[in-house]
């Protein structure tokens, strides 16, 4: 293992380990760091998606016209993998309807339209001591608290600390915030260090772990003494790792990978090798729920790029972003708005779509930030995408394989251990989108073994249809043949044993005749002659 | 705007070719001091049959003719390939060269980025089979020469097969210092008498071996700007000089020392920009090393055993076939699997 150096932290040396390849794109951070984090006006309208984590969509529980009070639940969590999601602030109930939100799909969704009535009237609530329950109870609370990672996956949190029989042994916090722009988590870990810290040691707890590290990437100097005097305040012995910037190294694994040296299988979890990673963020949203009651209401959005103001804002759940923005104030030459970093956010489809719990950032994009790519070349097979490849990868090849349709050997060469990190496509000299091929090979892929489970299934009805009907058949004629052999054997039986009538009669007979047979032999004159 | 990432760092296929051709320049600049303007001549007509062929060909294919005409792709194989042959040669040589390593070896396989063999080497490779007699005829350097030619008579020559009335062919050209010491070697001369002859400078040949070093310091700036990576020019000098001073060590009467090896011929062209297209090489480093070790081996194989006096361009060519099995049999390890042979796993992990 390559050790890149060593880092003297808290008097205790700890050695940094290197992945492969990554990127040094302009940070364009300090912009949005200059003020500190502002709370968002409450907006005229909040949409709140009901499926806004990883897993199944929360049931809505509310209808039309009801009113309903800041933290409470309006969408039951449906499925294992699944989250709560609340009312934001106290109003009523407008409309449970589709629309559209940010989703790479572009696909509306099933959401809450809530009118605020200004009262911002809390449900009750209260804290809790998080050492006063067991870990099981604790998941439960989070679940209905609605808290997911809000690193941008929105993985729900209680399904995270459901780790059975592993032993972890480091629990890291997330605070490298590697892609451009983005400054929520680095404003977050300045201005509310202590709940971080808080929050993370509620983790530890639920995690059993022996030890908590803190990734944060050194050009963050400001959280990382922030976070540090945090912890000496409160004597505990978190670490804080100041680790290189490099994108991507706050992706979990590559992160996991720098702090410990340990690489998480490919189709493994982190948990198998005994870490689990939160974001920064989810510490502090875990603090909120644990020591002040509080669901997931909100959350830090960055405002950046093509604005007057580049700044955080604190903005409740469901904000529509274009009154987001308008806090910033966009500039004329804005075209379009990006959900989340440069490197791996998505287009909106729309600046109204509401603010959810995977919104860290909106970029107002503008020619002269994000310029239209030239047309794209031939792949010349360079490898420069090799070079930067935090997965190991060989980008060129996997280019081919999807360009080619040869979905097989682009999965025999690992194409689902791409992160889609985008370090190839920003590199590559012929402008390739080397990452829409692969997320195009990927959902093809998926869509072809999903279609061959539906045929799987449907031939396993078909001939278990077909066996039924066979069998149906065959016990009818069955049924059919033994019914007939009762007959014919009742038809014997009536020939050999009379019934006692018969029997009477018979015997009548037999007399009669008997009687006649006696006239006869005496020869005497008929008596009725 | 429509997907990630929305960044892209400003570096595009036609920097990198014209990056390439710059770092052809120190070697064509000491070209030019020892054996005169004609290579600037030869260079003028590879690059303008590259263009020509390129559009045509383009045009053939139904592809867009300008994005590829400003790839500078296509100047870089005709280049190349100028500086692979005689400069003072009738001027069809180049073209017809030219014209094949773009229409054939690089159209007909798919144009940029497809091509499984480096289109310069094909075209040398056609043109020395087909024309050995005029593909023999290279200028002697300054001074060594009988007679030297004036620029307006090497054109005269170039264009007009006419030479001034006072030359031969045989005054105004040599046989290049490989060719020379193959010769002589057959003619039982040890290594030593034949490198006492005028035409051998210090390492190797007078004139050429300094068109080498223009080479090697082209070399070096492309390591420097990372267009190349080392492994590709170490492995090949690498195995050329390992090979070459073994037998040195064990003959050094018959066979001529390793570095005479690296200053003579294509080997530093070859070394830095003909096995380093990226194109036609393996894409993994382990790859690379062997490919370019193979490569090595072949050229001195050919050099010291074979019928042609320089073997750079069969070696490429024979080690371009190579290239998609050597890829497939190096595939580094991925991360997260214990090793390049690990399964690949089909489903993803959960973030």
């Amino acid at each position: 293992m390559e050790i890149s150096r060593v880092l003297i932290d808290n008097e205790k040396m700890r050695t940094l380990y290197h992945f492969h390849g990554g990127i040094h794109p302009p940070s364009n951070k300090s912009q949005s760091t200059q003020v500190a984090i502002a709370r968002a006006p409450l907006p005229s309208r909040l949409v709140v998606p009901l499926h806004q984590h990883a897993g199944e969509a929360a049931k809505p529980i509310v209808q039309v016209g009801d009113h309903v009070l800041k933290g409470q639940l309006i969408g039951m969590p449906d499925g294992f993998v699944s989250s709560a999601v609340h009312a934001p602030t106290s109003g009523t109930i407008t409309a449970i309807d589709m629309q559209l939100i940010a989703h790479p799909s572009g696909l509306p969704n099933l959401c809450a339209t809530l009118i605020p009535d200004g009262k911002e009237e809390w449900i009750p609530h209260k804290a809790i001591d998080y050492r006063d329950h067991s870990s099981a109870e604790l998941q439960q609370l989070l679940r209905m608290a609605g808290v997911v990672g809000l690193g941008g996956a929105a993985f729900p949190s209680d399904i995270k600390l459901r780790i059975g029989k592993q032993k972890i042994t480091s629990l890291i916090l997330n605070g490298a915030e590697c892609e451009p722009y983005i400054t929520c988590d680095d404003m977050l870990m300045r201005e509310r260090a202590a709940e971080i810290v808080q929050g993370a040691e509620m983790l530890r707890f639920m995690l059993d772990a022996s030890e908590v590290l803190i990734g944060i990437e050194d050009n963050k100097p400001e959280a990382i003494a922030a976070l540090k005097q945090a912890i000496a305040d409160r004597g505990m012995n978190h670490e804080v790792v100041a680790i290189p910037t490099i994108y991507p190294g706050g992706s979990a694994k590559q992160l996991i990978r720098v702090l410990t040296g340990l690489e998480v299988p490919s189709g493994k979890l982190p948990t198998d090798i005994g870490v689990q990673c939160f974001n920064v963020a989810t510490a502090y949203s875990v603090y909120r729920a644990f020591a002040q009651g509080e669901p997931l209401l909100s959350r830090i959005v960055t405002i950046a790029g093509n604005v007057r103001q580049a700044q955080n804002y604190e903005a409740l759940i469901g904000t529509p972003i274009d009154e987001l923005i308008a806090l910033g104030v966009a500039l004329p030459d804005t075209n379009g708005y990006i959900m989340g970093g440069p490197m791996m956010g998505i287009p909106l489809p729309a600046v109204h779509v509401p603010v959810v719990k995977a919104t860290n950032c909106v970029i107002a994009a503008s020619d002269r930030l994000f310029p239209p790519p030239p047309p794209a070349l031939p792949c010349i097979r360079c490898t420069r995408c090799v070079e930067v490849c935090p997965a190991d990868l060989q980008p060129q090849d996997l280019f081919w394989f999807a360009q080619s349709k040869e979905f097989g050997r682009a999965q025999a060469f690992s194409l689902f251990d791409c992160i889609e990190c985008g370090a190839c496509s920003y590199v590559c000299p012929s402008h390739i989108p080397l990452v829409q091929y692969y997320r195009f090979a990927k959902s093809e892929i998926r869509a072809r073994e999903h279609d061959k489970q539906l045929a799987d299934q449907a031939r396993e009805r078909h001939e278990y249809r077909e066996h039924r009907i066979e069998r149906e058949k065959q016990e009818k004629a069955d049924k059919l043949a033994a019914k007939e052999k009762a007959a014919q054997a009742a038809k014997l039986n009536s020939l050999q044993q009379p019934t006692p009538q018969q029997q009477a009669e018979l015997a009548d007979l037999e007399a009669h005749r008997a009687h006649i047979r006696e006239l006869a032999q005496s020869g005497v004159e008929h008596p009725e002659d | 705007m429509l997907f990630s990432p929305f960044i892209s760092k400003p570096d595009n296929v036609s920097q990198i070719m014209l990056k390439v051709l710059l770092a052809l320049l120190p070697g064509i600049a000491l070209y030019v001091w020892y054996f005169g303007p004609a290579i600037l001549v030869s260079i003028t007509l590879a690059s303008l049959t590259a263009l020509g062929t390129e559009a045509l060909m383009l045009r053939l294919r139904n592809r867009p003719i300008a994005p590829f005409l400003k790839d500078n792709s296509a100047l870089l194989t005709g280049w190349l390939l100028a500086l692979s042959i005689p400069p003072l040669a009738p001027w069809w040589l180049i073209v017809v060269g030219t014209a094949f390593a773009i229409a054939v070896a690089k159209h007909l396989y798919g144009g940029l980025g497809n091509n499984l063999f480096n289109p310069a080497m094909v075209g040398y490779a056609v043109l020395i089979i087909s024309f050995p007699m005029q593909m023999t005829h290279w200028i002697a350097p300054h001074g060594l020469g009988q007679i030297e030619l004036g620029f307006f008579d090497q054109l005269e020559y170039i264009f007009l097969g006419v030479l001034p009335h006072n030359a031969t062919l045989d005054a105004i050209t040599m046989a290049t210092p490989l060719d020379t010491l193959k010769t002589h070697l057959h003619l039982d001369q040890s290594v030593q008498q034949i490198l006492d002859m005028p035409i051998y400078g210090q390492l190797a040949g007078h004139g050429s071996e300094m068109v080498a070093w223009g080479f090697l310091c082209g070399g070096l700036y492309l390591l420097a700007t990372r267009i190349i990576s080392w492994h590709i020019p170490v492995a090949y000098l690498g195995t050329l000089f390992v090979i070459a001073g073994i037998f040195h060590l064990l003959d050094p009467g018959h066979y001529v020392a390793p570095l005479f090896h690296w200053f003579s011929g294509a080997a530093m062209l070859g070394a830095f920009f003909i096995l380093t297209d990226p194109v036609s090489s393996p894409t993994t480093n382990k790859g690379r090393l062997i490919f370019a070790a193979g490569a090595g081996l072949i050229t001195y194989l050919i050099r010291a055993f074979g019928g042609f006096p320089d073997g750079t361009a069969f070696a490429t060519l024979l080690m371009n076939i190579c290239v998609p099995l050597i890829v497939l049999y190096t595939q580094p390890k991925v991360f997260g699997k214990k090793s390049p042979k690990d399964n690949p796993v089909h489903k993803e992990g959960r973030p």
